[in-house]
């Protein structure tokens, strides 16, 4: 009856593929480039990737873009797998409320984010820096575990946890027994959604990193606004392999975990 | 009974327990810092450095002036046309993908959600790999001979609007996506069955059926092409100034607190108020695909 793809359907998706990935695959091309100015080719060279790697200032800022992507993903793990559980249940004051200004930071202009943050931080007297960026990296993140969770939780059939305490066990028993392993898969979802959002950002990280604090982002937009060198494309080229390397191990993990069995329908979730 | 109304407490207390961290996180970090911008658009600015605590309304009263509204106007204009443009774009996208079969959706699916995921800077740099003057663009346009000197294209108005697009088309690509997918095909054949000619069939059923996702894109793509000063920045050079570049400058250069502060609650009232109306529209709670 209807017909199902037009030719034109797939010239169109290829061109728009092609698109997307141009702009990624020139800085991916040019990281190997001899020149250090011209767009022409002028051969391969593993030269950049050299320099990166001596540049003490990336590695410090490599190193503190991990601990606060890890640490940030822990952090909202904890705090929003453990809110949506109390949150599900629970009998609370102004819950919808509470819930809905939780999970604003998502439909927030990260720009205001980045301001209040500064603000608040100078206004309580916090010393800008690893915290500073902690605490605000923390508050984007948990809404994406807060969510994973919550969606989890409704799917989960009352009856399992029924049956264990028929069996004798305990509510908490029931918890850690029944219900944590079945909501582990989405945990997992959040905090690397979590950790691809840390490790991305750069309007939040702006306005409250302290001095000297420097992340990969913070680098990279510093480089970009006063002259690149072909070391930033080695760098963008291996952050392009990290973010690869999350983005296959959560379809990975939803795979294994059969979350819903299209597969597919689950992945809007990650469309934030 | 007595006994069961205690466990039933008890219960309730254990897990208000374990809401009480996202409580205080909220509360302290989340809401703190919110009610703290609306106080500080009030206060007064400090000759030197800082903020007086005097009332005024005078940073609303400054942001009148014609220069701040113009900002305003460049920065809906363009928020605007990049939706407009990614409507389109991205629709035609999330339609075409839904409507593969299985294997290849998922294929696309990841195809897409990778640039999704990679670094904004590192795909806007790309950009400007691609403008710049004798960069790709141009080696390729004056390779064919089809131009005979660089466009200079970096740092100008159709740059930041390619950037805005692209950085934000996935967004749109996946909220259409997402609705397409679930969507029921046997109302469109029996539209069809009905003597509904094609584009009818698209535009009573399809479309309607689907608006929530398009809206939901358009929201996921118009509030953040407000806020995002580093496009400007990257691809415009200082020659495009929107919203988000006056509060970083009123922030980090003016030091003018307050002043960023009410611009900042004038650009949440707007981006509530889209968020408002999409739920008036769709009658949903939720963002469409954000759950």
């Amino acid at each position: 009856m209807i017909k199902k793809n037009s030719r034109f359907s797939s010239v169109y998706l290829a061109v728009m593929l092609v698109l997307m990935y141009l702009p990624i695959v020139l800085i991916i091309a040019y990281s190997f480039n001899k020149s250090r100015l011209s767009s022409v080719w002028t051969g391969f060279t593993m030269d950049w990737y050299r320099q990166l790697f001596a540049d003490d200032d990336i590695l410090a800022a490599l190193i503190n873009t991990l601990i606060l992507g890890v640490g940030s993903g822990i952090c909202a793990a904890v705090i929003g797998t453990l809110g949506a559980v109390g949150m599900a249940k629970a009998k609370l004051p102004a819950k919808g409320t509470m819930e809905y200004v939780a999970t604003s930071p998502i439909i927030t202009p990260e720009i205001i984010l980045g301001m209040v943050d500064l603000a608040f931080f100078s206004l309580i007297g916090l010393k800008f820096g690893m915290l500073t960026l902690m605490i605000a990296h923390t508050s984007f993140c948990i809404p994406y575990v807060y969510m994973q969770v919550k969606s989890r939780l409704v799917g989960i059939d009352p009856s399992y946890v029924e049956a264990a305490m028929d069996l004798g066990a305990s509510r908490g028993r029931a918890f850690l027994d029944v219900t944590l392993p079945m909501i582990a898969p989405a945990i997992a979802t959040g905090m690397l959604l979590s950790f691809a959002m840390s490790i991305d950002d750069v309007v939040i990280s702006v306005f409250v990193t302290g001095v000297g604090v420097n992340t990969l982002p913070l680098k990279i937009y510093t480089s970009l606004k006063v002259g690149v060198t072909p070391k930033i494309n080695a760098l963008c080229t291996l952050m392009f392999l990290a973010t690869l390397a999350i983005v296959l191990l959560i379809q990975l993990s939803r795979r294994r975990n059969g979350a819903r069995p299209s597969g597919d329908g689950e992945n809007k979730t990650e469309n934030e | 009974m007595n006994n069961s109304m205690t466990t039933a407490k008890r219960r309730n207390r254990a897990l208000a327990l374990c809401a009480a961290p996202l409580y205080v996180f909220t509360l302290l970090f989340v809401l703190g810092p919110l009610i703290y911008m609306v106080i500080l658009s009030f206060l007064t600015r400090a000759e030197v450095w800082g903020v007086v605590n005097e009332f005024t309304f005078k940073n609303y009263a400054d942001l009148l002036q014609p220069v701040y509204l113009k900002t305003f106007g460049e920065s809906l204009k363009l928020a605007l046309l990049t939706t407009a443009i990614d409507m389109v774009l991205g629709y035609a996208f999330g339609y075409f993908m839904a409507r593969r079969p299985p294997e290849k959706r998922r294929l696309l699916l990841l195809l897409v959600m990778v640039p999704f995921w990679t670094s904004s800077l590192m795909r806007l740099y790309g950009w400007v790999i691609i403008f710049r003057a004798n960069g790709t663009l141009d080696t390729v346009l004056m390779g064919l001979h089809i131009t005979k000197e660089p466009l200079k294209l970096l740092y100008t108005y159709p740059a930041v609007v390619v950037g805005m697009i692209y950085a934000l088309l996935p967004f749109m690509i996946l909220s259409v996506y997402t609705s397409v997918e679930k969507m029921d095909w046997s109302l469109v054949e029996a539209a069809r069955d009905l003597g509904a000619s094609p584009a009818k069939a698209f535009l009573t059923v399809t479309l309607k059926l689907t608006l929530p996702g398009l809206l939901t894109g358009v929201i996921l793509t118009f509030i953040p092409s407000i806020g995002l000063f580093f496009v400007a920045d990257i691809l415009g050079g200082n020659k495009v100034v929107l919203v988000g570049n006056v509060i970083q400058e009123q922030l980090m250069k003016v030091h003018n607190w307050p002043f960023a502060a009410a611009m900042a609650v004038v650009l949440m009232a707007m981006t509530s108020l889209m968020i408002f109306l999409y739920r008036k529209i769709t009658h949903v709670s939720e963002l469409e695909g954000m759950v």
